[in-house]
C-alpha cells in the first residue's frame, strides 16, 4: 500500500488557553483515495483533528503537541499553512464565511490569485473546476443569490483548484435542508470519483453521510479514538450509541424489533440491507404489537389563527402566499421546508417584525394587526437560532430579567418571576454565573428562559437544535418537550426531520412561499410527492417497512416514535 | 427587510461603467486634486459642466444616490455656515476690495466678495461630489481591490476594502435580525425613551452584533489563510480588466485636465480668480 497522506502517531494536543489536552494518543493513517468519516459529539475532539490536518493548528491556534503528525510526508509545524493548503483542501462548516470573493468566479479564483497564477491560465482553471462541480453557469453570481447547496459547491471548487490530495469537510451538512444535504453527499462522492482525492468528512449526522458509501468510520470521544473500522463493522456494534452518536433510524428500528445486526446484513445503507425472512417476520410482529397502542392526543382550544396571509419583501415578489392555519393550546408544531421557503418570514410576521400585505393573524380570536412588536411579545415569544445573537448581558440573572426591567415591573415581583423561570429551565443553580461559563445548549436555555419570563402563551423557536450533536439535541428537545407538557404551546421552524418526527405530532410544510400540507409528521415523511416538493427526505423507516412487507409506512413510523417515547426514555 | 439606501454599486450599462476600475480611480484622483487646488471660477465652471455631463453619461439617476447627495448638501451647508460665522469678511481680504451689500448685525456684514468666495467654495465641492459618487456607484466592487493594487497600494489594504464591501450587507441583515428580537423583549429603539435609556438599549443590540462579527472575522481569516492569502508579496487578479483604448484616452484626459487646471490656476501667480480688481 502507498504511504499515508496523513499520519498521526501517538499524537496529543493541548490548546494554549486550555488546562488539559484536547487530544490524547491519536493513531490514525489516511491513505490516498480513501473516504473516511470522523464522527463524535461536540467536544469529542473531532474538529481539533481537522484543524491539525489543515494547519490551523499550530498556525492559527497555537498549543502544545506530543507525538508526531505527518501531512503529505511533512510535519505541519515545520511547514506553513500555505504549503499545507496544496495537500489538503478544507471546506469549512460556514460556507458564508468561506465565501470570500464577491462573485462565484472570483471566489474560486482566490487561491490561484494568491499563487500569482497569470490571469488567462486562471480563467481557464476556474472554468474547468466550476464544471467539475456543476456551478459553471453561475460564475457571475453574488453569494446572496445562491442557495446553501450552491454555496457549498463554490466552497468545494475553491479548494479543488489547488489540485489537492485530500479534501477535508468540517460538518458539511450543518446548515442544509435534508435534500440539499443529500445532494452535498452525492457531490462529494462525485468529486471523489472524478479526482481520486482522499475524502475526510467530520460530521455527526451519520445516516445522512452514509447515503453514499464510506470506507471507514473513526469514532471519537473525549479526545480519544474509540473505534476505527469499516462502516458495517461499527454499525453492527453498539459503540455509536454509547458515545452519543445517533445510529441510522432503520437500525434502531431493527434493534427494537429484536433483530441482531451483523456485518453480513450490509447495515451501512438501507437500500442494500439484506434481511433474512425471519428478521422481516420479527419486524412485522413488533409492528403488529405496537400498532394497537398508537394514540393521538386531543387538541385544546384554538390559540393562534392565521388567515390568507400574503407577504413580499419587494414589490411584485411574494415570499408568502395565501397561508392559513390554526394552532391549538398545548400543541407542539413543526414548520418545515427547504431553506428560503418562507418559514422564518412566517415567524417574523406572527411576531410583528414585518407587516403582511394582506390577511390576518388572530390570537385567541383577537386581531393582532394593531399591536406593536412589544405588545405581541407579551403573548408570543421568539427565540432566535443562535443564542449568541440574543444574549446581551454578561450575567445570567440580568439576561433573564431584562424584559421585566424594561416593562417596569417592581423589583420584588421580578425576583420571584425570574427565580421561577430559572427553576423551570433548570438554570436555578447557575443563577449567579456569567453567561460565558455556559455550554451552547445551556446558553440556548438562557435565551429560552429570557423569553419565558414574559409568560408568553406561545413560543416560536427558529432551528432550536441546529448544529447540535445527538446528546445536546436530546437535551434541548427534552427540555422543550417538558415545557410543552407544562402547557406551553410551541411552534418550531426546523429542517431536522428527526426532530419533526420525534417531537412534534403535527407539521406544516412550506415550499416556495406556499403551504403544501398541514398534517401529521409521520405522514409528511411517508408521502413521496410531498417529500420531493418540499425538498425534504423520506425516512429510512419508509424503506425498511416496505422491505419487510408492511405497506403502511406511516403507521410503522408512528409506532417507532411511540415506542421510542414510551420504552426508551 | 427594510433596504437602507446607502451608497453601493449600481449596475447599469454605460460608458462610465465600461471603463476599468483603474481608469476610474486615476480619473477620480486627478479630478479631486484639480478641484481641490483651484479657486479659479472659470476653471470651476468648466469642471462643473463637465462633471454634469459625465453624470448624465453614467446613466445613474439622481434618485439612486439621493440619500448621499442630501448628506453631502448638509455638510456643504454646515461648512459654509461655519466659514461665515468665524470670518464673515474673509473674502474681502482675499480679493482686496470691499463692496458692502448690507449688515446683519455687529461684525456680520454681507459683502459681494464674501458671497463670491462662498460660491467658489461651493462649486469646488459640487465638482468633486458627483465624480466621487460615480466612482463608487459605477465601479464593480470586485474591481476595487485590484485597481487600488494597480496604483501601488498594498493588496492587503485593497482587499480589506473589498471584504468590507462583501460583508456589509451580511452585517446589516444581522443587525436587523438582532434588533427585532431585542424589540420583542421590550427594548424600544423608536425614540420615545430618554437619550440615556436609548443609548443603554442600543448596547443590547451592539454587544451580540460585535461578538458575532468577531466570530465571523475569525472564520473569514481562517478561510483566507487556508487558501493561501498573504503568501506572496504580489498576487494576480481574476477580475482585473485590460486597459482598452477608451481607458487610455480617459486616463490621458485626466492628466491633461489636471495640467490645464494647474496652468490656468497658477498662470497669474494666485489660486484665486479676481474679478474685482
Amino acid at each position: 500500500m502507498a504511504d499515508p497522506i496523513i499520519s498521526f502517531q501517538d499524537y496529543g494536543f493541548q490548546y494554549m488557553a486550555q488546562a488539559a489536552p484536547t487530544l490524547h494518543h491519536i493513531n490514525l493513517d489516511i491513505y490516498p483515495g480513501e473516504k473516511v468519516l470522523i464522527a463524535g459529539t461536540s467536544g469529542s475532539g473531532k474538529s481539533t483533528i481537522g484543524s491539525c490536518i489543515n494547519g490551523l493548528i499550530p498556525f492559527a491556534y497555537p498549543g502544545k503537541k506530543t507525538g508526531t503528525l505527518l501531512v503529505g510526508g511533512k510535519e505541519p509545524d515545520k511547514s506553513s499553512i500555505f504549503e499545507l493548503s496544496h495537500t489538503v483542501g478544507t471546506v469549512l462548516q460556514d460556507t458564508d464565511g468561506q465565501f470570500i470573493g464577491l462573485t462565484v468566479g472570483e471566489d474560486i479564483a482566490f487561491a490561484p490569485e494568491n499563487n500569482c497564477v497569470p490571469q488567462d491560465e486562471m480563467k481557464e482553471l476556474v472554468n474547468r473546476v466550476a464544471k467539475l462541480v456543476d456551478i459553471d453557469h453561475h460564475l457571475e453570481y453574488a453569494p446572496h443569490e445562491l442557495s446553501g447547496g450552491q454555496k457549498q459547491r463554490v466552497s468545494l471548487a475553491g479548494v479543488m483548484v489547488e489540485d489537492v490530495k485530500a479534501l477535508l469537510f468540517d460538518e458539511p451538512l450543518a446548515n442544509l435542508d435534508p435534500a440539499a444535504g443529500r445532494a452535498t453527499i452525492e457531490l462529494i462522492d462525485m468529486v471523489h470519483e472524478r479526482t481520486g482525492a482522499a475524502i475526510i468528512i467530520i460530521e455527526h449526522r451519520l445516516e445522512d453521510v452514509l447515503w453514499r458509501s464510506m470506507d471507514r468510520i473513526v469514532l471519537m470521544d473525549e479526545g480519544r479514538i474509540i473505534a476505527d473500522m469499516p462502516v458495517a463493522a461499527l454499525l453492527s456494534g453498539r459503540a455509536l450509541i454509547e458515545h452519543g452518536i445517533r445510529e441510522p433510524l432503520y437500525l434502531t428500528a431493527l434493534r427494537y424489533a429484536g433483530v441482531e445486526i451483523s456485518e453480513k446484513m450490509h447495515p451501512e445503507h438501507v437500500e442494500k440491507l439484506l434481511l433474512a425472512e425471519e428478521d422481516k417476520e420479527k419486524v412485522r410482529n413488533w409492528y403488529q404489537a405496537q400498532k394497537s397502542q398508537v394514540s393521538r392526543r386531543e387538541a385544546g382550544e384554538e390559540l393562534l389563527r392565521v388567515e390568507h396571509l400574503d407577504f413580499g419583501y419587494t414589490a411584485g415578489q411574494r415570499t408568502l402566499q395565501d397561508v392559513s392555519f390554526a394552532v391549538h393550546k398545548g400543541e407542539m408544531v413543526s414548520i418545515v421546508g427547504r431553506n428560503g421557503a418562507g418559514k422564518s418570514t412566517l415567524a417574523k410576521l406572527i411576531c410583528g417584525f414585518e407587516t403582511p400585505l394582506s390577511g390576518t393573524i388572530l390570537m385567541e380570536n383577537r386581531d393582532l394587526s394593531g399591536d406593536t412588536i412589544k405588545e405581541r411579545a407579551a403573548s408570543i415569544g421568539y427565540v432566535m437560532q443562535n443564542p449568541n445573537q440574543m444574549i446581551s448581558k454578561p450575567m445570567i440573572w440580568d439576561e433573564v430579567e431584562m424584559a421585566l426591567v424594561q416593562s417596569g415591573m417592581p423589583k420584588e415581583e421580578r425576583k420571584e418571576r425570574v427565580e421561577e423561570t430559572l427553576r423551570v429551565c433548570g438554570l436555578y443553580p447557575f443563577r449567579n454565573w456569567p453567561v460565558s461559563a455556559l455550554s451552547f445548549g445551556q446558553k440556548k436555555r438562557v435565551t429560552i428562559a429570557s423569553i419565558l419570563v414574559q409568560r408568553p402563551r406561545m413560543i416560536i423557536l427558529d432551528e432550536p437544535t441546529a448544529g447540535q450533536d445527538y446528546r445536546h439535541y436530546t437535551e434541548i428537545m427534552d427540555f422543550l418537550k417538558g415545557l410543552n407538557e407544562q402547557g406551553y404551546t410551541i411552534l418550531m421552524i426546523t429542517h431536522d426531520m428527526h426532530l419533526m418526527l420525534e417531537y412534534t405530532p403535527r407539521a406544516i410544510v412550506f415550499s416556495e412561499g406556499r403551504m403544501l400540507a398541514d398534517t401529521t409528521a409521520a405522514h409528511v415523511l411517508n408521502d413521496p410527492d410531498l417529500v420531493r416538493a418540499a425538498n425534504l427526505k423520506e425516512t429510512s423507516l419508509y424503506t425498511l417497512s416496505m422491505a419487510c412487507g408492511i405497506d403502511e409506512p406511516q403507521t410503522f413510523t408512528e409506532c417507532f416514535i411511540g415506542y421510542e417515547q414510551k420504552e426508551v426514555r | 427587510m427594510a433596504r437602507i439606501a446607502i451608497l453601493s454599486y449600481i449596475k447599469r450599462d454605460s460608458f462610465v461603467h465600461g471603463l476599468t476600475g483603474r481608469t476610474k480611480l486615476v480619473f477620480f484622483l486627478a479630478w479631486s486634486v484639480a478641484s481641490m487646488v483651484t479657486y479659479d471660477t472659470r476653471v470651476l465652471v468648466c469642471m462643473l459642466l463637465f462633471s454634469i455631463a459625465i453624470f448624465r453619461a453614467s446613466r445613474i439617476r439622481v434618485r439612486d444616490i439621493s440619500f448621499v447627495l442630501g448628506l453631502a448638501a448638509v455638510f456643504l451647508f454646515m461648512n459654509n455656515l461655519f466659514v461665515y460665522l468665524f470670518s464673515p469678511e474673509y473674502g474681502v481680504g482675499l480679493y482686496q476690495s470691499r463692496t458692502l451689500l448690507f449688515t446683519i448685525a455687529g461684525p456680520y456684514t454681507v459683502t459681494l466678495q464674501q458671497l463670491f468666495y462662498h460660491l467658489n467654495m461651493t462649486m469646488k465641492v459640487v465638482c468633486v461630489v458627483p465624480i466621487a459618487l460615480l466612482f463608487i456607484a459605477c465601479t464593480d466592487p470586485s474591481e476595487f481591490a485590484s485597481s487600488l493594487a494597480s496604483i501601488g497600494v498594498s493588496y492587503r489594504i485593497g482587499y480589506s476594502v473589498s471584504l468590507a464591501l462583501r460583508y456589509i450587507p451580511d452585517i446589516q441583515r444581522e443587525y436587523h435580525n438582532i434588533s427585532q428580537a431585542q424589540q420583542a423583549r421590550g427594548i424600544d429603539l423608536s425614540g420615545k425613551d430618554k437619550l440615556l435609556t436609548r443609548m443603554k438599549n442600543s448596547v443590547a443590540i451592539l454587544l451580540p452584533l460585535v461578538l458575532s462579527s468577531l466570530n465571523r472575522i475569525e472564520t473569514v481569516s481562517n478561510a483566507m489563510e487556508l487558501r493561501g492569502f498573504g503568501r506572496n508579496r504580489k498576487r494576480t487578479w481574476y477580475n482585473l480588466r485590460r486597459m482598452q483604448r477608451s481607458d487610455w484616452i480617459v486616463a490621458i484626459l485626466a492628466v491633461v485636465i489636471l495640467a490645464v487646471d494647474l496652468l490656468v490656476t497658477f498662470w497669474d501667480g494666485s489660486r484665486y480668480y479676481n474679478p474685482f480688481l
